[in-house]
């Protein structure tokens, strides 16, 4: 397997100590994009950034550059930033908050210009408190130097940033329950249609929600254009994109690697990624993008890692996290543990969410607890088909948002993958695994 | 016979409702700073709910009526919005909140057990609070630390992967006031204040635009797009 070195586009500087503050971004080219952008015209950024085909990063993968179109010619508009990473395993902005603000914070400059939006809230994570005071910090940094602001460079231009603390909610994440929730409410996501807040966002007004990893990649897409950003990967998914690797690996960590190019072997075993399975086990099992994604077995590993291949293969990208789980791993403690999480984020609102959640989660527990009945399995699918009804993928949805048709994906995947194991723990009132 | 023309609400007026007797001092200052980056107050609430944490280490009753005056809704409204979230706590906590993820990532860790640990260890279950008042133990959800599990946060500041001999270390260190400097008592959520508030007056942000919006028209008269694209 041969890793292409692709350029660092949101990492460049992650390998210095003091990589956040404002003295190491502009010895490192920063606010260079800014400056190139303001010297533009608005419509001439976001065709730039239409060039790259940069597709959101936040976990949809909806191509920002369109995001941007459809508000291009609103009267009225807000920028918001969605950085309420909470999608389990998933730290690729908890990375960039805290490492790089600086490099948000321009990339959020250059999407207001390009928007020509007055105000941009930030809405990041609570939890994130020192990424909190980093991003603070920046946009401090960043007025008095006159990167935000009045007058920005002296281009004329003029945007305010808010960053605004979350204060513990998955759903939040999801972006009409970020602008409820950014609105002093609770996160409820919002009914469908309009579709995009693009229509009807905060406080009504024509919104556009993009994620903390998408605006990141603005600055180096204008210093070097949005060609040279989609010459990068292959096929839809163009450019980099950040890979946070988890479980059973003895490297895990965020990985900046070349969408499409770079395959989950890859990124699981190559020495100078994941580095493989500790204590020589074997691979059984991974989670391709999120916890809401369906689960891949070692003959999917020379899958590339990308939006439409990933797809195609029966799950998503999502929000770019993948889950390693050993051969020593138990599948019903894994698929209960990811159940017990949606049951407690779901927002209350939908009843085959609200409810089908709460059941799923006690027959995942009394099965690994070794209290199944050999007939639960069947109560388990039925149960997720009321929820996401044909149990397809992608998923049909009897809820308001996707947190309803994420929960039966964990479930589905293990039984179909790992049906003896359920048997075993019915027929042997436990877990083989403790 | 209704009025067929929809009529808003009308918004309380802020000065109707009482002046703030519970929230004090600085932290009444930088509430008041805060409404003022919002078009509407009620944007407002979450982090005056934090704001609050921050003077009394909880969200009490009084800071609830307090918030409530002050950005325009109902105490009611106030506790059904912050009991929605999981970091407003409605019910007093210890000196340090101390969250074990166990999520996926975690567990695949050895989550589980550390928590199990904790919980012996501490002599509380999860949710509990130590009787001395220092330590509120939390069965976390995943808190994005994901390639140094099991991840531990306190007072939502990480503190890297632990072990049960770490994890014993560590709240010893906190009941001995070791690891104050950087971990501030529970409620402080961000030290770093803005610097200013904000620099684009609306008014004017409108009138720009209207003028922009009047250049775009006279450009794409002088040039008309192919009308392809989305």
């Amino acid at each position: 397997m041969a890793i292409t070195e692709p350029p660092k586009i949101v990492t460049a500087r992650i390998g210095h100590d003091d990589s956040h503050t404002l003295e190491r971004y502009l010895a490192t080219g920063g606010y260079e994009g800014l400056r190139k952008a303001l010297a533009m015209t608005p419509e001439a950024v976001a065709a730039e950034v239409d060039a790259a085909s940069l597709l959101g990063r936040g976990g949809a993968g909806f191509p920002a550059g369109r995001k941007w179109s459809m508000l291009r010619k609103a009267p009225v508009t807000y920028l918001v930033v969605n950085g309420d990473e909470s999608e389990p395993a998933t730290f690729k902005d908890h990375m960039l908050v805290e490492r790089d603000p600086h490099q948000l914070v321009e990339g959020v400059v250059i999407a207001a210009y390009a928007l020509q939006v007055s105000r941009v809230f930030i809405f990041l994570r609570g939890e994130f408190a020192l990424g909190l005071e980093r991003v603070q910090a920046a946009l401090n940094d960043a007025y008095a130097h006159g990167a935000l602001g009045r007058d920005i460079f002296g281009s004329g231009f003029s945007v305010d940033v808010v960053l605004h603390p979350g204060a513990g909610a998955y759903i939040c994440g999801e972006e009409t329950a970020l602008l409820e929730s950014l609105e002093g409410k609770r996160g409820f996501p919002r009914i469908k249609p309009p579709y995009f807040p693009a229509a009807i966002g905060l406080y009504g007004a024509p919104t556009v929600v993009n994620n903390v990893e998408t605006m990141s990649n603005l600055p180096w897409i204008l210093v070097h254009g949005g060609a040279a950003f989609a010459a990068l990967g292959g096929g839809r998914s163009t450019g980099t994109r950040l890979f946070a690797l988890a479980g059973h690996v003895n490297n895990p960590g965020v990985y900046e690697l070349q969408m499409v190019t770079t395959t989950f072997d890859d990124l699981i075993n190559a020495p100078v990624l994941g580095g493989g399975i500790p204590h020589g086990r074997q691979l059984k099992a991974f989670i391709p993008g999120g916890v809401s994604a369906p689960w891949f077995g070692p003959d999917q590993i020379d899958l590339p890692l990308g939006q439409d291949e990933v797809a195609e293969a029966g799950s998503m990208l999502g929000s770019g996290s993948v889950v390693v789980m050993d051969d020593h791993t138990c599948a019903v403690r894994a698929a209960w543990r990811i159940t017990k999480f949606f049951s407690r984020e779901s927002c209350g609102q939908c009843t085959p969410c609200r409810e089908g959640s709460g059941w799923l989660e006690r027959i995942m527990e009394r099965i690994e607890r070794g209290q199944g009945r050999e007939e639960d399995l069947d109560l388990l699918l039925d149960a997720c088909d009321n929820i996401a009804p044909g149990l397809t993928w992608p998923p049909q949805q009897t809820t308001i948002c996707v947190l309803g048709p994420s929960i039966p994906s964990s479930i589905h995947s293990a039984i179909t993958m790992f049906r003896d194991e359920f048997l075993v723990h019915i027929k042997e009132g436990g877990c083989p695994y403790d | 016979m209704t009025d067929p023309t929809p009529v808003a609400p009308p918004r309380r007026a802020a000065a109707a409702a009482p002046a703030p007797t519970h929230l004090s001092g600085d932290i009444l200052a930088r509430a008041r700073q805060l409404i003022a980056l919002y078009p509407e107050p009620r944007s407002a609430l979450v982090p005056l709910c934090h704001l609050a944490q921050e003077q009394d280490g909880w969200l009490t009753p009084e800071a609830m009526v307090d918030i409530a005056g002050l950005v325009g809704v109902t105490p009611t409204e106030v506790l059904g919005t912050a009991s929605f979230y999981d970091m407003l706590h409605t019910e007093p906590v210890g000196t340090y909140v101390v969250a074990v993820c166990t999520n996926i990532a975690c567990l695949l860790g050895g989550a589980a057990e550390l928590l199990e640990h904790a919980e012996a260890s501490l002599g509380i279950g999860s949710g509990g609070t130590t009787p001395d008042g220092t330590v509120t133990l939390e069965e976390a959800e995943c808190l994005a630390d994901c390639d140094r599990p099991p991840c531990v946060q306190v007072n939502h500041r990480y503190v890297g992967a632990q072990t049960p001999d770490s994890f014993d270390r560590l709240i010893a260190e906190l009941r001995s006031g070791a690891r104050s400097a950087d971990i501030p008592p529970h409620g402080t959520l961000v030290r770093v204040r803005r610097a200013n508030g904000l620099s684009v007056d609306p008014d004017e942000v409108a009138r720009e635009r209207a003028a922009e919006a009047e250049a775009r028209a006279a450009r794409e008269a002088a040039a008309p797009s192919d009308g392809g694209g989305a």
